[in-house]
């Protein structure tokens, strides 16, 4: 009995009028927890009802605590029939379970009603008296801290990363039981949302015990999903990360930062052995894995794409690993759910002996060694791979018993050992920035996991001394002693790593290739490092993390997406599920190109925070890629696009070719201009320089092992040779190359056509969908987080694919458009973690909605961390010089004149830097900086307090002083009156207003004035106009936190290194 | 391919407000695109037709769906369900209550009930306001009519308590009520030369002098005191019918005023001619005000009775503010006139009334 829950009712307000014949209201209270129900007093005769009611105590187990929400219900008194429901509030209370989170929740809730929506509002008190519970057979893990935020919070460090938790609970879905025909609307919605509630409630306890079992104390990037499986159930699941974290007292946190990863504890990770990953049958190698050798698998173009793009990287120091070819298969086919899978790839049976050593620190022994953070801690990446992910389609049957959901966990894991052993067959011991998502179209699913390979630093893992990980062999291999800034080094002395590695981290040690240069798992043109010239890099990379904090950029970015629509027919059971399969590595391949073609013609070299979306209709599949282009400095300069015609002979061909290569020069030109791409010389080709060079070579296929079978590819990758420069460097093995487009038929000019479509965006606007955008630093206090919901009916039905994609590109276009029209009083502003999902909610609909934060910047104060950041490159260059200078390199030819010596540790500039920078974004007084205390609504008519939301980590120039507790609601609203409510877009438009008002009254009532790390996971929405009746369902989730405005008397050194604050991940202690 | 739904939530609602005054103006959706097109809207962010449709269909949504608070506007602070910035939300309020005084002024007087409204047809083709802007005007007529019907207390102050509005706004609402409620007569065609400003400006005046609350510190069992003219006033105005009947007293009057204006206005001899009539309208009128009906017909009496007279015998502004001051000072002059109080409160008022409604 460890736990005394407390609910006192003080007030409502704005009651609605329940009877019309007095135009008020006779409100009661009902008050509800577990089986247990208190009554308030009737308050006749009010809209303003003050209960005052005495404190209703529940005593209750903690498990139940965690479980349930508590109900409270409003009702109107009425003598003669049965009392009418005004409406709920259901609170959960798990914040208030952990000493370190809200103590009280206090405040005025908004009266919600499944029918009709918000009807007022009730002001009440919550709090809850803990036993300590000692029992170590416990079934609740109160205390266990959980966080959306994918990175470390700001106010803690971590200790430990213990790894992945993820957790499974199905039930039926009360919406198909067969008392749903006899109940009423309300009554179903009702019961869906309490039980949403509670399952969400048992899962988050269950992930806490797996925490507490593995000795951890906290949760991060914890993600939470619904799958509404229809007839077959209801599946709440959830992934995170398990850690160990340290609050940071308030005084200290600004000069931690370098320390925090100094400690180190017990793995107490379970050591299941996961080396044998049984990649049995078709894993899909996204975009940068695709293995040269094929082993198997139909011979699609799909091959040829990789060769042309992708991805990984590692520093070249494993030489003796002897890799046979990679173990992903190639098969791009996409696991059936009926076992009649694509083709079989192959495991590579001989995965390397040394690798495996390598690998077979603390990673090795958990059974997934994977991420969902996208943020880390200095020093925690070590190299990152590319992106690994996995599609499998599955046939949905009714789950017989939800308490053991077998078939279910049992299809994620073999996801995520797909998952791991693609990324084994990049050379990585660890996936992060990994996330799961569904996609259901009646019996059909389609599970999706993706992530991005990566080295990581063990000492995360478990104690620092028993590490032989990577770094170690690195260390034999290559012993440069004096290298500073570079990985090698680290590894020398163990005890060096506590002080000095940290302190000065690499800012290109993460591109660097962790695969072997010999035995690469697919084709990549590898060069030096344009950084440190020390390693391997590829041409590209691709990831689903964002940008790390020491990485460093040249340029903005901008936001890249790939759109693809594909019609498929309407089949049934595994006919279906075999057709959409079948698809999938097509659409895969074609979002590949786009991808990869918009990425050379921004003139970028990286992508970061990919997200693929592939979405499951009746009769097609919608496909959106979105990631974040930008220019990485250690990367070499991508080549331009060059586009080959198929039969030279004709003129006007040859003239049109020549227009459209003009077109596309000149648009690359521009956004060079745009984005401000003007890679240092000294390390660069000028591309324009070099489509002079190569255009004889085009024709030639470098690293692609398999030419015959690109017959339909029109993809290539020609070479040419180096510049001087990069001779005279020693770099020649860096290869330039431009991309071809063959036209040799209508598609391509329909892709060069698209490629060259897209609106450009208005000035003053900049877009990422990663945290925030490099490149910009001077962030102000505007800040506005929105979502945008469109839905669009295909009034013909005999659509060709390209004239899909059009529809399908143009509505994505559209609502950007209407995003920079919308915002456009916030110019200059970024839209930042914008983040699409696309759905196909039924035949011939196609829905689109858009999360994201607008935040305004300072355009005065940007030019001068402009500035700021040549001087801070130039900065970085004196390192690069040392270390060149080590290797007997030139180090003049920088071209940064401001470049200046500075004995001032990294670290510190880094800290700094950042808190400089904000400080200047808080210029903008705003009078909401209230106290914590004012905060608090009173049950008198105190101003609203300001909730701020965004989906980011962070608000721009505020220092986030307390986590109060994670917010996880689910909504249902439907109407049997639709047309009076505006028609569907008054309906969603009012839904959506009533979640956002919610969740910040939920903000509030726990004491904050901040929601962070906001997602809506879901946002179903079914319509019947016919009828007149509509329902949606909207899933939402964050972070609640307080937050302050950073305080004058911070240090404010001068802007060095600006770059640095870019990332989010630089100052878990800020 | 159509757009079947179209959404945009905003955190923050954003409200344009130039758009809001599009939704004021009782615009529909496709007039409202042309009119932002035409003022140039499509320059900004490179927007097209499309985007601007969609952005004004979002607009008027929103503001639409914020209608219900605006109804009462002190809710709009509380209410949790759009977070409006404060500023924003005095921006809102006031402009949902600003009123066209072409509209204004048709209604004035009229009782503000149901009847009334199948005027506004006429109004708004008389006026070339739309009748969506008609309706919500006149609603707000009677909405504020409404609340403060009942409440005890100063008129204008109950109007900005209740109503968040400006004080210049709340004023102007006051003398709507005013008027509504002692259902002066505005509409004849002999007034159609006055403005609302011109009547609003009576009002005050009215409210400021004539009320209980003028003379009193009000006091919570006064019932309305802001709305009706104190009757104890209104009954001793009968005494000044001295001034008239006493014919000793008329004349002495008659000769102090002309002994202050000799020479200095250009129209004296027709004043000497006229002072008895022009006096005696001023008196009758303040004399027959115990009536209901003479209340109502105040405004047209002063038009008909003293100011027609005067501009027929073209006085200038300054020429009847220099009579309407010695008119009044002279009383005083009058050994045996003992009703110098209300005397000044029933000219000081009329006296700014007919300055106010005498346009040359």
């Amino acid at each position: 009995m460890p736990g005394k829950l407390k609910a006192k009712i003080v007030a409502g307000r704005h009651l609605p009028v329940m009877d019309r014949a007095s135009d008020l209201t006779d409100a009661f209270v009902e008050v509800k927890f577990g089986n247990t129900t208190f009554k308030t007093d009737v308050f006749p005769k009010s809209l303003n009802p003050q209960w005052n009611s005495e404190w209703f105590k529940f005593e209750v187990d903690d498990e139940d605590l965690q479980d349930e929400p508590l109900q409270i219900t409003v009702l109107d008194h009425d003598t003669y029939s049965a009392n009418d429901a005004i409406g709920k509030v259901y609170i959960d209370i798990d914040p208030l379970l952990s000493c370190e989170a809200a103590t009280v929740i206090s405040g005025w809730f908004p009266i919600y009603d499944t029918i009709h929506g918000i009807r007022g509002e009730i002001n009440v008190l919550v709090k809850v008296d803990l036993f300590n519970d000692l029992n170590r057979f416990r079934q609740s893990s109160c205390g266990v801290k959980f966080f959306c935020t994918t990175s470390i919070p700001r106010c803690y460090r971590v200790a430990l990363v213990h790894g992945f938790v993820e957790e499974l609970v199905v039930n039926e879905d009360p919406e198909y039981q067969w008392i749903d025909r006899i109940r009423t609307p309300r009554a179903s919605n009702e019961a869906r949302q309490r039980l949403i509630s509670l399952m969400s409630g048992e899962l988050q306890r269950k992930i806490g015990l797996k925490v507490l079992e593995m000795g951890g104390n906290a949760v991060v990037g914890y993600l939470q999903c619904f799958d509404l499986e229809g007839e077959s159930g209801l599946v709440v699941r959830a992934i995170g990360t398990a850690c160990t974290l340290d609050k940071l007292s308030p005084g200290t946190a600004p000069n931690t930062t370098t320390h925090t990863n100094t400690h180190t504890l017990p793995n107490t990770a379970p050591a299941s052995n996961a080396c044998n990953s049984p990649s049995k049958d078709s894993k899909e190698p996204v975009f940068s894995e695709d293995p040269p050798h094929p082993l198997s698998g139909p011979p699609t173009p799909l091959r040829t794409l990789p060769s042309s793009s992708p991805p990984p990287f590692s520093p070249s120091k494993p030489c003796s690993r002897q890799s046979s070819s990679s173990d992903t298969d190639l098969s791009l086919t996409p696991r059936i759910g009926m076992g009649s899978g694509g083709s079989v790839g192959k495991e590579a049976g001989p995965l390397k002996t040394l690798l495996r050593q390598h690998t077979q620190s603390a990673l090795e022994q958990r059974e997934f060694p994977i991420f969902t953070l996208t943020c880390f801690p200095p020093g925690f990446l070590v190299h990152v791979g590319g992106v690994v992910s996995t599609r499998s389609v599955k046939l949905l049957d009714r789950i017989h018993n939800p308490d053991e959901p077998e078939t279910r966990d049992a299809w994620w894991e073999e996801i995520r050992q797909e998952i791991k052993s693609h990324a084994k067959a990049l050379g990585c011991h660890a996936v992060v920035g990994y996330s799961e998502s569904t996609s259901i179209c009646e019996e059909v699913c389609i599970l999706s996991a993706s992530g991005t390979a990566a080295m990581l630093n063990p000492r995360f893992m478990r104690e620092g001394c028993l590490d032989t990980g990577g770094s170690d062999h690195r260390l034999s291999r290559q012993p440069h002693p004096g290298m500073v800034g570079s990985e090698r080094g680290e590894g020398e002395v163990s005890s060096t790593w506590l002080g000095f590695e940290d302190a000065s981290p690499p800012s290109c040690g993460f591109v660097h290739i962790p695969y072997d240069e010999f035995n690469m798992p697919f084709p990549a043109q590898l060069t030096y490092c344009y950084h440190c010239r020390r390693q391997k890099v590829p041409d590209v990379l691709f990831t689903t993390i964002d940008l790390p904090a020491e990485a460093e950029v040249t340029g903005k970015g901008c936001l890249i997406q790939a759109r693809l629509c594909r019609t498929k027919k309407k089949a049934q059971g595994e006919v279906n599920a075999t057709s959409i399969s079948n698809l999938l590595p097509f659409m895969e391949y074609e979002l590949h190109t786009q991808l990869m073609n918009k990425l050379k013609l921004r003139s970028m070299n990286a992508l970061f925070g990919l997200r693929i979306q592939i979405s499951v209709g009746e009769n097609m599949l919608l496909g959106l890629a979105s990631a974040t282009g930008v220019y990485l400095s250690a990367l070499p300069a991508p080549g331009g696009i060059q586009i080959a015609g198929k039969t030279p002979s004709d003129l006007s061909y040859d003239q049109h070719i020549s227009t459209m290569q003009k077109r596309i020069d000149d648009t690359i030109a521009k956004n060079k201009e745009l984005y401000n791409i003007h890679p240092p010389k000294l390390f660069t080709l000028d591309p324009e320089a070099f489509t002079g060079l190569n255009t004889e070579c085009i024709e030639e296929v470098v690293g692609s092992p398999i030419p015959d079978r690109q017959r339909s590819s029109r993809l290539f990758r020609s070479t040419s040779e180096s510049s001087d420069e990069l001779s005279e460097l020693d770099l020649s093995h860096g290869k330039k190359d431009a991309f071809v487009l063959e036209i040799d038929d209508t598609d391509a000019v329909e892709d060069i056509q698209s490629l060259l479509t897209d609106a450009p965006i208005p000035a003053g606007f900049y877009s990422c969908n990663t945290e925030v955008m490099p490149g910009i630093y001077n962030w102000t206090s505007g800040l506005q987080m929105f979502t945008s919901v469109r839905v669009y009916r295909l009034s013909n039905a005999n659509l060709t694919n390209q004239g899909l994609n059009k529809i399908f590109t143009d509505l994505c276009e559209n609502l950007l458009k209407s995003l920079y029209f919308k915002l456009r009083s916030m110019i200059p502003c970024c839209l930042c973690h914008l983040n699409f999902t696309v759905a196909v909610p039924e035949e011939e609909l196609i829905q689109v909605a858009v999360t994201a934060v607008a935040m305004s910047f300072d355009k005065e104060t940007q030019q001068a961390a402009d500035k700021a950041l040549t001087r801070g490159s130039g900065e970085n260059e004196e390192q690069l010089q040392f270390s060149m200078e080590l290797c007997g390199e030139s180090t003049i030819s920088n071209n940064q004149p401001t470049a200046k010596p500075s004995g001032v540790p990294e670290s510190a500039m880094v800290h700094s830097s950042r808190v400089s920078s904000s400080e200047r974004c808080s210029p903008l007084p705003e009078g909401r900086s209230r106290s914590l205390r004012s905060t608090r609504s009173l049950p008198c008519g105190a101003p609203v307090t300001v909730v701020k939301m965004t989906p980011l980590s962070f608000l721009p120039g505020t220092r986030i002083v307390k986590y109060l507790g994670i917010i996880n609601m689910f909504f249902i609203r439907e109407t049997t009156s639709l047309r009076e409510e505006g028609g569907v877009s008054g309906f969603l438009h009012s839904f959506i207003a009533e979640v956002f008002a919610m969740v910040r009254a939920h903000v509030a009532a726990l004491g904050g004035n901040a929601l962070v790390s906001y997602s809506m996971k879901e946002c179903v929405f079914m319509e019947n106009p016919n009828k007149n009746q509509a329902q949606c369902l909207i899933n939402v989730s964050g972070d609640a936190v307080i937050f302050i405005r950073e305080s004058d008397q911070e240090a404010i050194p001068p802007l060095l290194s600006s770059r640095q604050t870019s990332s989010t991940g630089a100052d878990g202690t800020t | 391919m159509s757009m079947e739904l179209d959404v945009f939530v905003g955190n923050t609602t954003i409200m344009d407000m130039e758009v809001y005054q599009l939704w004021l103006d009782g615009l529909t959706v496709s007039d409202a695109v042309k009119v932002r097109m035409d003022e140039g809207a499509l320059l900004e962010c490179e927007a097209n037709a499309e985007v601007l449709t969609s952005d004004t269909m979002d607009q008027f949504r929103t503001f639409q769906m914020c209608e219900r608070l605006l109804h009462s506007p002190t809710k709009l602070g509380s209410q949790l369900l759009y977070q409006i910035p404060a500023q924003n939300q005095r921006i809102l309020i006031e402009r949902y209550y600003e009123f066209d005084s072409v509209f204004a002024r048709e209604v004035l007087g009229k009782k503000l009930s149901k009847g009334t409204k199948k005027d506004l047809d006429d109004i708004s083709c008389k006026t070339g306001i739309t009748l969506k802007s008609c309706r919500r005007q006149f609603d707000n007529f009677k909405r504020v009519f409404k609340v403060v019907e009942e409440l005890k207390g100063p008129l204008v102050e109950n109007i900005q308590r209740h109503f968040l509005l400006s004080d210049t706004l709340a004023r102007d609402y006051a003398a709507i009520v005013f008027f509504a409620n002692s259902r002066f007569e505005t509409g004849k065609r002999k007034l159609q030369y006055l403005s609302f400003q011109d009547f609003a400006f009576c009002a005050g005046q009215l409210i400021s002098y004539w009320t209980v609350g003028a003379v009193d510190v009000w006091e919570p069992n006064d019932p309305d005191m802001d709305v009706d003219l104190e009757k104890e006033f209104l009954h001793e105005l009968k005494d000044l019918k001295v001034l008239v009947n006493d014919k000793d007293m008329m004349d002495q009057h008659k000769i102090l005023v002309c002994a202050a204006l000799r020479g200095k206005i250009k129209v004296y001899k027709l004043m000497e001619v006229n002072f008895k009539n022009l006096s005696r309208a001023l008196i009758n009128l303040a004399s027959k005000l115990t009536h209901t009906k003479d209340v109502r017909d105040l405004f047209i009496d002063l038009v008909e009775k003293f100011i027609e007279p005067c501009r027929y015998d073209r006085w200038t502004v300054a020429e009847i503010t220099l009579f309407l001051t010695h008119y009044t000072n002279a009383a005083h002059c009058l050994g045996t006139f003992r009703y110098q109080m209300i005397w000044d409160r029933y000219m000081g008022v009329i006296k700014s009334c007919i300055l106010q409604m005498y346009h040359e």
